[in-house]
């Protein structure tokens, strides 16, 4: 894939310091991103956590009041030209026309791209019908399902192959199937060489799409790195094990409460156990230390069933890091949108 | 405009077709200031294709106030309506223009208001062409609601002795004055955000600028204050020079210039206000 579509290797965005205040609110109070090339970057935090600010900054519809941003290597401010020809937002704020159906929403946007009448009827019977939409395209946009509004929303972006994709909670309110088939959408556009920047309130989109997630609360930057490191931040793997035979449960306790360090819990399922284990101070002893777990419960005659390692989800980490849970039902403050 | 051909083939998996629409983008292109204007324009036309009752304002105001109050006043001020047709029929043309330039202004916040704005604001265009957009739209519809009026007076009997040429110098001036109104509305639209708040101002002031004017009656029996008002009204120039044109009394130059340097003027101030607020970074 062309990783260097655009002259320069820079990061795509690189933003120091970010301020937005409106009123009495700190919107943003002091971000800091690198976003490498090329990627799908992710965006976590609540509703309210200045996740729409920040990418209204970056696409240059909001000024921050303090910090620096460079986007694909020109100025949020003064570059704002050069970078909105290079970029496109897709999401809650930036949506289609009601009116219009899919098909005209697709022309005005292409006119305004600058490609021409023809190029532009081309370009919309394309993204159509790659978007599933061929069926749709005359009906008014009013009338489409999340699922068929979101994905004509993701396809009026692709127009002009931007090399900078903003998506704002893209599948905020979507089935499982219109979901991962988003998701899907995404992963393509990234192969195909654009970067994404994803703002998500969902861990699990999170999870699996980036492969370098922000999380974000009360405008503040208060975890960064690989959906791995966030989990491991948040504390130490379990073990969880099912027996064979609930007979076998207290012995199974008293040989795990030996062999390993961390309290074995017992569930209300009659045939499971968990044990967090201590973090060791190296990662590639996690399974010598199961591993000689369970040739002592072989050796004491204990019948297992099943045996997992299981990383805290992103959910507990986030709750681990900002003290209070992600997703729609954290608060109900809305994005601080000017 | 042609709907798309279905042409969904299931065979083909929907990845190998995204991949062939991705492509490495050339240097990037900037759409022309007139065909960004133009699309903004063609839009406007769709909207009001796909919902027609946006067109109800500039129907229904034309048709009410020249009707009713050419049936109400006729009788009492000029013995009958068919005589104070003659006076108040470029009065009633000037009023419901004035009136009609409020819902621009007013579509203008309702897209404020759905993220469409932002979107168009997120593009390399020229900044003036949403706004010049809607103007281009919403001089359509004052050439509209014109011909309305000017139809409906000539059922009711009016003759312009102004002829053709007459009425078209009025409705251009008419049409001309509506859209510095709308740069104003644009203006209001963009600093409030709200349709119903922007009906609500435009109201305030609309309402007094056209009764306190002399489109229905010469202002020769009102107190000196009120006097005073309606002659730097500019509906009331508007009106009066619509009346010397349509009506061709010879006397249409004052008014004429008086009505131009109030278009003038509202478009310098109002025009680069909704520049600025358009292209301004919140």
């Amino acid at each position: 894939m062309s990783e260097n579509r655009v002259a320069g290797d820079g990061p795509a965005i690189e933003a120091r310091g970010l301020v937005k205040v409106y009123g009495e609110t700190r919107a943003l109070d002091g971000i800091d991103l690198t976003v490498r090339r090329g990627q799908v970057f992710g965006f976590l935090g609540p509703n309210g956590a200045g996740k729409t600010t920040t990418i209204r900054i970056l696409a240059t519809l909001a000024r921050p009041d303090g910090g620096t941003a460079r986007v694909l290597g020109f100025d949020v401010v003064s570059g704002r030209n050069a970078i909105r020809a290079r970029v496109a937002v897709t999401g809650q704020f930036a949506a289609l026309d009601d009116d219009l159906t899919g098909y005209e929403n697709l022309i005005v946007f292409g006119r305004l791209r600058g490609l021409s009448r023809t190029a532009s009827r081309q370009r919309a019977d394309e993204l159509l019908a790659a978007f599933d939409l061929a069926g749709a395209g005359g009906r008014p946009v009013g009338g489409y399902s999340g699922g068929m509004r979101r994905r004509l929303d993701i396809g009026a972006s692709l127009i002009v192959t931007p090399d900078l994709l903003f998506l704002d909670e893209p599948t905020t309110g979507m089935d499982p199937r219109s979901r991962s088939r988003v998701w899907e959408l995404v992963r393509q556009i990234t192969a195909a060489g654009s970067t994404v920047l994803l703002t998500t309130q969902y861990l699990e989109e999170a999870d699996q799409l980036a492969g370098q997630i922000v999380v974000i609360d009360h405008g503040r930057i208060v975890a960064e790195g690989t959906s791995a490191q966030l989990k491991a931040q948040a504390g130490s793997a379990t073990l969880h094990v099912r027996l064979l035979d609930g007979q076998q449960r207290s012995r199974a306790q008293a040989v795990l409460a030996g062999t390993l360090q961390g309290p074995v819990q017992v569930g209300a399922d009659p045939l499971a156990l968990s044990v967090p284990l201590a973090t060791p101070a190296d990662p590639a002893d996690v399974g010598g230390l199961v591993g000689h777990a369970m040739t002592r419960l072989s050796d004491a005659r204990v019948a297992v069933a099943e045996v997992a390692l299981r990383q805290p989800s992103l959910h507990e980490a986030f709750l681990a890091l900002t003290g209070h849970p992600a997703g729609p039902a954290a608060t109900d403050s809305g994005d601080a949108n000017p | 405009m042609t709907t798309p051909t279905a042409t969904t083939s299931p065979a083909v998996p929907e990845a190998h077709r995204l991949d062939n629409l991705l492509s490495p983008s050339g240097p990037p292109r900037r759409a022309g200031a007139l065909a960004a204007s133009a699309t903004f324009g063609w839009r406007a036309i769709l909207k009001i294709k796909h919902e027609p009752k946006q067109l109800t304002d500039v129907i229904a105001i034309p048709v009410l106030i020249t009707v009713v109050f050419t049936y109400i006043f006729g009788g009492a001020i000029s013995g009958s309506p068919g005589n104070y047709l003659k006076f108040l029929l470029p009065g009633t043309l000037s009023m419901s223009i004035a009136l009609v330039t409020m819902y621009g202004g007013a579509r203008l916040a309702q897209d404020v208001t759905t993220g469409v704005f932002d979107r168009f604001r997120s593009l390399s265009i020229w900044r003036g062409a949403f706004v010049l957009g809607g103007l281009l739209s919403d001089a359509g519809r004052y050439l509209f609601a014109s011909g309305i009026v000017v139809i409906l007076g000539l059922i009711m009997g009016y003759r312009p002795d102004g002829g053709a040429p007459g009425v078209l110098a009025a409705v251009a001036l008419v049409a001309a004055f509506g859209l510095s109104l709308s740069w104003l509305w644009a203006a209001v639209a963009l600093l409030v955000r709200d349709p119903a708040v922007v009906i609500s101002i435009a109201n305030v002031v609309l309402m007094p600028l056209s009764f306190a004017s002399n489109v229905f009656v010469q202002p020769r029996t009102m107190p000196g204050w009120l006097q005073a008002f309606i002659n730097v009204n500019p509906v009331s120039h508007l009106a009066d020079a619509a009346r010397d044109l349509m009506n061709n009394t010879g006397s249409a130059g004052g008014p004429v210039a008086w009505s131009l340097i109030a278009t003038a003027a509202i478009t310098l101030v109002f025009a680069p206000l909704t520049l600025h607020l358009y292209s301004k970074q919140g």
